[in-house]
């Protein structure tokens, strides 16, 4: 797993290196959480087009959709298509857009994503979909905790409450902050677990960097017959020194020099 | 194709029917609303299929992205409010989400322009169809009549796609022959024939403008009369050969002009058939509270208004 979450962290700061552009801390901050639940937890085939028409499938959707490069890099490193098309990111023509997008029917995106705090409504509408065909499925939803920040998040949360849908499993990645700064200062979430709580949710709430606890959380999840979310506390840059908990590599890319020093620290551990 | 009885009839009770009707054949369609399901007419699928119906209370923002959602399962998703709320207050779940994954989510907004009446501004939509038209893959339909509205949303629900559907509040004099009525998705249609000016446009203006065509035959104008339920894609066709003939063009229409059916005829013409055009239509104004008559008449969208104003157009040019 170590091995797999290093490669993808590295892809992630040579993609936006390279297209200049991109959000490397909240990348970095989930990339754990994908890599545990492509690897261990998510029923997807890895021939998307046998994929899509396999109704069994997990679901997964990236809320966060600024974290498209974790994304990408893990599909590409699990094998749902080639690691060579991560060069693309962001450049012309690329099926690897800024964030995902369905219409290039990129291997592995469900729905596109990008305009914060909708992926929940629309995860809910998928759970609603396999629980009128009678699928066991379940829906994973990957938020960013400052995109709950949007009032529309809420409006997902109460109807996924109301709806009482059991097949919906909600991913936190709690790293505390946001672009303009920490969480708190700006619009605090504070008390998460307790809102969460209230709305309905059986709440885990664990270290989002650590693979044994993701996995087992996440597992118990899948086989819960109740609402979930899982506040995963996570760092934002995590596996890259300077760019930990340092709100200003939300969306810069590392020039040269950090770039050679990024992966250097990655590759050391 | 046109109608020779005078029937009245509510097309949201017609939507509402059509949905029930719809959804005996086929167990794929679903619907959601936003608290107005008695206003909408939903309720009567809400009553028929309680399990494929889903309020989604007062948050229009949820209810367009947990459409998507639904869509992308697989369902056909009929979603419902005033097109007030199923537009602005969910313009991002509509562009970001519906529209840019190319779902199959159907719109179908009531309560559209100034016949809201008496709520005022707040609720007259007289901005939506500006806001759909200019979204990528949004189709956007307004039929003029209740035969036209069963038949719309029958198409709706064959047709893969986004698609924004709009019908008024107010009751509707029936337009056309249900004998002979087919809805053509590709082409404007020509109800009535003359070589002085061509009038375009749909909805509840629809009626209004026929009338008003009649009453110009009296004094020897002969119009052209153009109906475009389908506000995009805008099939230029029927406009550009009528425009041609006529030189002159009139759109009525219970929106906005900016942005409408009136930009739609504008943008057209501007390429295919360069010609005067004067557009009747609310003028970068908000509403207010009236009766549904008193508002059509105050802004001159009433059959005998719309007569006047081209009378007068005609004298200008």
């Amino acid at each position: 797993m170590e091995t797999f979450t290093r490669a993808v962290r590295s892809d992630c700061l040579k993609m936006i290196h390279s297209a200049k552009s991109g959000h490397p801390g909240g990348a970095c901050s989930c990339v754990d959480i994908l890599a545990v639940l492509y690897k261990k937890v998510l029923n997807v085939p890895l021939e998307w087009d046998k994929a899509v028409n396999f109704k069994e499938r997990d679901r997964f959707i990236l809320s966060k959709g600024h974290a498209s490069t974790a994304l990408y890099a893990t599909l590409a490193h699990c094998g749902y298509f080639s690691t060579e098309l991560l060069s693309g990111f962001r450049k012309l023509g690329s099926k690897l857009q800024g964030h995902p997008s369905s219409r290039t029917k990129l291997p592995g995106i469900e729905v596109s994503t990008g305009s914060l705090g909708q992926g929940l409504s629309i995860g809910v509408g998928i759970a609603l979909a396999l629980r009128l065909d009678n699928i066991k499925s379940k829906v994973f939803v990957l938020m960013g905790d400052g995109e709950m920040q949007e009032g529309s998040v809420w409006e997902g949360l109460m109807n996924a409450n109301s709806k009482k849908l059991d097949n919906l499993v909600v991913i936190i990645d709690k790293n505390n902050l946001q672009i303009d700064g920490s969480i708190d200062d700006v619009k605090t979430l504070e008390p998460l677990d307790e809102k969460l709580k209230a709305f309905g949710f059986d709440v885990y709430e664990i270290d989002g960097h650590n693979y044994e606890q993701i996995e087992t959380t996440l597992l118990e999840a899948k086989k819960s017959n109740k609402l979930t979310a899982i506040i995963a506390n996570t760092v934002k840059g995590k596996g890259v020194s300077f760019m930990e908990n340092n709100a200003s590599w939300h969306g810069k890319a590392p020039n040269d020099d950090e770039l050679k020093k990024a992966l250097e620290e990655l590759n050391a551990k | 194709m046109l109608s020779k009885t005078q029937v009245v009839a509510s097309p949201r009770n017609c939507y509402g029917e059509t949905l029930v009707e719809l959804g005996a054949k086929n167990p794929d369609i679903v619907v959601l609303d936003a608290d107005l399901s008695c206003s909408t007419q939903t309720c009567k699928f809400a009553k028929a299929y309680p399990e494929r119906f889903f309020n989604c209370g007062i948050a229009e923002q949820d209810m367009m992205a947990t459409a998507a959602g639904l869509a992308y399962g697989g369902k056909i998703v009929f979603a419902s409010t005033f097109a007030m709320f199923a537009t602005a207050r969910c313009l991002d779940q509509i562009r970001n989400t519906i529209c840019y994954s190319k779902l199959n989510v159907k719109i179908v907004a009531t309560h559209g322009g100034i016949t809201v009446g008496e709520d005022g501004a707040s609720h007259q939509a007289l901005e939506d169809i500006s806001y759909m038209r200019s979204i990528p893959d949004m189709k956007v339909i307004i039929p003029a009549d209740c035969i036209e509205v069963c038949e719309v949303i029958k198409y709706a629900a064959n047709t893969s796609g986004p698609m924004y559907i709009r019908i008024p509040r107010t009751n509707l004099k029936q337009i056309f022959d249900p004998e002979k009525y087919k809805f053509n998705p590709s082409a404007g249609v020509k109800l009535r024939d003359g070589k002085d000016i061509t009038i375009v446009s749909n909805g509840e203006t629809l009626y209004e403008v026929l009338e008003a065509a009649k009453m110009l035959h009296e004094v020897g104008i002969e119009a052209d009369v153009l109906h475009y339920p389908v506000v995009k894609p805008f099939h230029h066709i029927a406009l550009k050969e009528s425009a041609m003939k006529t030189k002159k063009v009139v759109v009525v229409e219970n929106h906005s002009i900016i942005g409408g059916l009136g930009s739609a005829v504008c943008e057209s013409l501007s390429q295919y058939a360069p010609s005067k055009v004067y557009r009747i239509g609310t003028k970068d104004t908000f509403g207010q509270s009236g009766e549904q008559r008193q508002l059509m008449e105050f802004y001159g969208l009433t059959d005998k208004k719309i007569y006047e104003k081209i009378i007068k157009f005609m004298d200008v040019r």
